[in-house]
């Protein structure tokens, strides 16, 4: 076991947990954002630089800062580190900056784009970004692509996380599509405009962060936040079944995997429970979907909005007194 | 004229053949090692010896040896990094075109200090016809029992083989060199484990330069400590110095570590002066990924002294006044050079070459290099100086592998000592676009 130190709060973890999952563990504020590291993928996170932290401890034994950031999703803690996240103005600059960067080729189409309101680059942008651009120059641009019958590749809104790619290698048999070129002119893509077409090939839009990836059957139906999300499950011979539909009154617009706080799939799903189950008969519903009250999704009110403030150990008396009580 | 440990008999007819490379003095190093020394032993001279990374780093390199892991019934790989590709640098190249045995003499008795009995020379694809000379080299050793099984009757085996890369600059990186020989796309791997503890194949590996390699024949024959005594601190030793650029006598230059620079430059000896007898306005002392220094700092240090061919001495004052020895690719402006197009050149290279896995490289070298190219071109605003110096500092540090920070450097250190010459292109972009012209020291005055 390793006690680590982030933001002034401690927590004793595991040996060769990461100090992105140790910040996760202690949860709120504190929690580094992600854009490439995805918890059920291997070999993914270190890329898109979103999660750098600050080691101003590396060890009890050897108390010396590290001497540059370090991505938090790949770095383990040792036994009395000590780390700097929000806490930091290093971090914070270097963080805005990497925003910034991320935002130089995306066309930052949200008010078309499929992902509005689930788009972890909208909030990354939000919670980090700044409101002038200083970009000037001709933003890339492809065009759009359907690989296989279900997905649309849509290489203009894409951050090169590569969570797309470790799926596709790690939960289906076949390896049908890559990186391809190099630098600001690589892309996503299949050889040749191959398909994507094995049976859990649809998992590679639930981890898209962006609306780089997209649901053909999906796209243009409607607005995430105008939709009810309902937990369900249904008897599935080839994954577990469990799922969340996305319905506008009777009607199953759009079926996805259930994804946890961190917008991470807690399990993936089969083609045809996310193409082909668009019936409410085919499915035992289980009831709404708990949705964070601060998403965009929630704006609908299809619910009792679900006060749900993250209880920060540690906090000072008086700031305890002004939360609000369940 | 100082030893020639790398250089001696490289102008000898016939030395890339085994044959003449042995009448030379040649493999005494893998005999004397196998048969006289045990691999710890030679580990031990290394260290002795104090050399360094050749490669640019300059990491000690018996320090990096021991690093090596040793687990049971793991193997170990050598790996040559002869991906030598960074504007202005061509010494490795060179040596290995000229004196292909000393490569593989070298590789023999490091992988023997290693415990390494598969060993790889991985060479940029571009170079087929060096590669051509390696084998060819190889095969010689092999038909002459020097590599394969039992070398003189040791008891130790070793297969040495040469890969080619895909031409990619970003393979000379060591981890992402390791990802490109296991046959995947080159991109540098997260770090830790470094590749002393898995590199190759999941393995324990070593990564060196080809000067690095050469160098340790002459530190087993001679031993570490007469290697020491030459250069000067703890820059000991011989480097090779691929010097270009507007001087008289551009070439690979053999010099111990310590010569003065303005000796490097001036001397007959070397790089023979300035071309056409024109003034030095600015040089990159150790290839284009370092910080340019201007005439005045790169001939005397922070503290006034003379400036000296060494690892110390050209890092001093940091990167304030100070660059780095690098690889040793000395490459030399005189007056008429223009600052800000050579910039964009560099930085041309760094956005084609970045390998686009994170995304401050991906996106910042693309942005630095469009924003040059609009300087260069007289459609610069007068913010856009500090836009790039916020842009080089957004990526510097930031990212996997190191380069980012190659990409950063040259525009920051160009900014840092010629910033009057980007505001000229601004404000005058009429004159500084006209051919020939140059900044000439006064900002507000149009010299063309």
């Amino acid at each position: 076991m390793a006690k680590v130190t982030i933001d002034g709060i401690e927590i004793e973890v595991e040996d060769g947990t990461t100090i992105l999952q140790a910040a996760r563990k202690i949860g709120g504020d504190i929690v580094p954002p992600a854009m490439c590291y995805y918890t059920p993928l291997k070999g993914s996170g270190g890329k898109c630089r979103v999660c750098l932290v600050k080691v101003t401890q590396g060890s009890a034994k050897d108390t010396r800062p590290m001497p540059k950031l370090v991505a938090s999703c790949i770095t383990q803690v040792q036994d009395g580190m000590v780390v700097e996240n929000t806490t930091n103005e290093e971090v914070l600059n270097a963080r805005k900056g990497i925003v910034e960067m991320l935002l130089i080729n995306h066309p930052l189409d949200c008010p078309i784009c499929d992902q509005a309101g689930e788009c972890s680059l909208q909030d990354l942008s939000y919670e980090h970004g700044v409101s002038a651009v200083r970009y000037e120059e001709q933003r890339r641009t492809f065009n759009k692509v359907d690989i296989g019958p279900y997905i649309q590749l849509h290489m203009t809104r894409c951050i090169l996380c590569y969570r797309c790619v470790y799926t596709a290698d790690q939960i289906t048999p076949e390896r049908v599509h890559g990186v391809l070129g190099r630098g600001d002119a690589a892309e996503i893509g299949t050889y040749i405009e191959n398909v994507v077409g094995n049976e859990f090939s649809g998992n590679v839009i639930d981890v898209c962060p962006v609306g780089a990836l997209t649901d053909k059957t999906w796209r243009f139906k409607n607005r995430v936040w105008f939709t009810k999300p309902l937990d369900a499950h249904r008897d599935c011979p080839t994954c577990s079944g469990k799922v969340t539909l996305w319905a506008r009154g009777e009607e199953v617009l759009r079926v996805t995997a259930r994804k946890d706080q961190y917008n991470e799939v807690e399990e993936f799903i089969c083609n045809t429970c996310r193409f082909d189950k668009k019936e409410m008969k085919d499915w035992t519903i289980e009831g709404p979907r708990h949705i964070e009250s601060n998403s965009v999704i929630s704006a609908n009110h299809y619910e009792l909005p679900v006060i749900n403030v993250p209880i920060v150990p540690n906090l000072p008396s008086s700031t305890k007194k002004n939360l609000p009580q369940e | 004229m100082g030893l020639k440990i790398l250089t001696e008999h490289i102008n000898v007819p016939g030395i890339e053949t085994l044959e003449v490379y042995r009448k030379h003095g040649g493999y005494k190093s893998v005999e004397k090692a196998l048969k006289t020394m045990s691999p710890e032993e030679v580990v031990e001279e290394v260290k002795t010896s104090g050399l360094r990374g050749r490669g640019g780093a300059g990491f000690p390199t018996g320090m990096k040896w021991s690093f090596l892991a040793k687990p049971e019934g793991v193997p170990r790989y050598l790996v040559c990094n002869a991906d030598e590709s960074e504007p202005g640098t061509f010494k490795d190249r060179w040596f290995m075109e000229k004196n292909p045995h000393a490569l593989v003499e070298g590789m023999i008795t490091s992988s023997y200090a290693l415990g390494a009995n598969t060993s790889y020379i991985y060479i940029r694809g571009e170079l087929m016809f060096v590669l051509r000379i390696l084998e060819k080299a190889i095969a010689e050793a092999y038909a002459a029992g020097l590599l394969g099984k039992n070398i003189f009757g040791s008891g130790y085996d070793l297969d040495l083989h040469v890969a080619p890369g895909g031409g990619a600059y970003i393979c000379g990186e060591e981890t992402a060199l390791l990802e490109s020989l296991e046959g995947k796309r080159g991109n540098p791997r997260n770090k830790p484990p470094f590749p002393a503890v898995k590199g190759l194949f999941q393995s324990p590996t070593v990564v060196n330069n080809v000067e690095t390699i050469a160098s340790v024949p002459w530190i087993v024959n001679n031993t570490g400590a007469e290697y020491a005594k030459i250069g000067i601190g703890r820059s000991t030793g011989t480097k090779l110095i691929s010097a270009s650029g507007n001087i008289n006598k551009p070439g690979v230059y053999e010099i111990d570590l310590g010569v003065p620079v303005e000796e490097f430059i001036y001397s007959d000896e070397y790089c023979g002066g300035i071309w056409k007898g024109k003034q030095l306005k600015a040089v990159v002392p150790g290839g284009s990924s370092v910080p340019i220094l201007p005439a005045e700092l790169i001939l005397k240090t922070a503290a006034g002294e003379q400036r000296l061919m060494s690892y110390e001495s050209l890092s001093d004052g940091g990167f304030v006044s100070g660059s780095m020895l690098g690889s040793g690719a000395f490459i030399v402006f005189d007056e008429d050079q223009c600052i800000v197009r050579n910039t964009w050149n560099y930085s041309r290279f760094y956005h084609h070459e970045s390998c686009g896995q994170c995304s401050p490289c991906r996106e910042g070298t693309g942005w630095m290099e469009k924003v040059l190219h609009r300087i260069e071109y007289g459609h610069g605003h007068p913010q856009d100086i500090d836009l790039l110096v916020s842009v080089a500092k957004q990526i510097e540090g930031n990212t996997i592998c190191p380069l980012g920070d190659a990409a950063a450097w040259p525009v920051a250190a160009a900014i840092r000592h010629f910033r009057d010459e980007f505001e000229w292109h601004i404000k005058h972009p009429r004159e500084a676009t006209a051919p020939g012209a140059v900044y000439r020291g006064q900002l507000d005055a149009v010299t063309a």
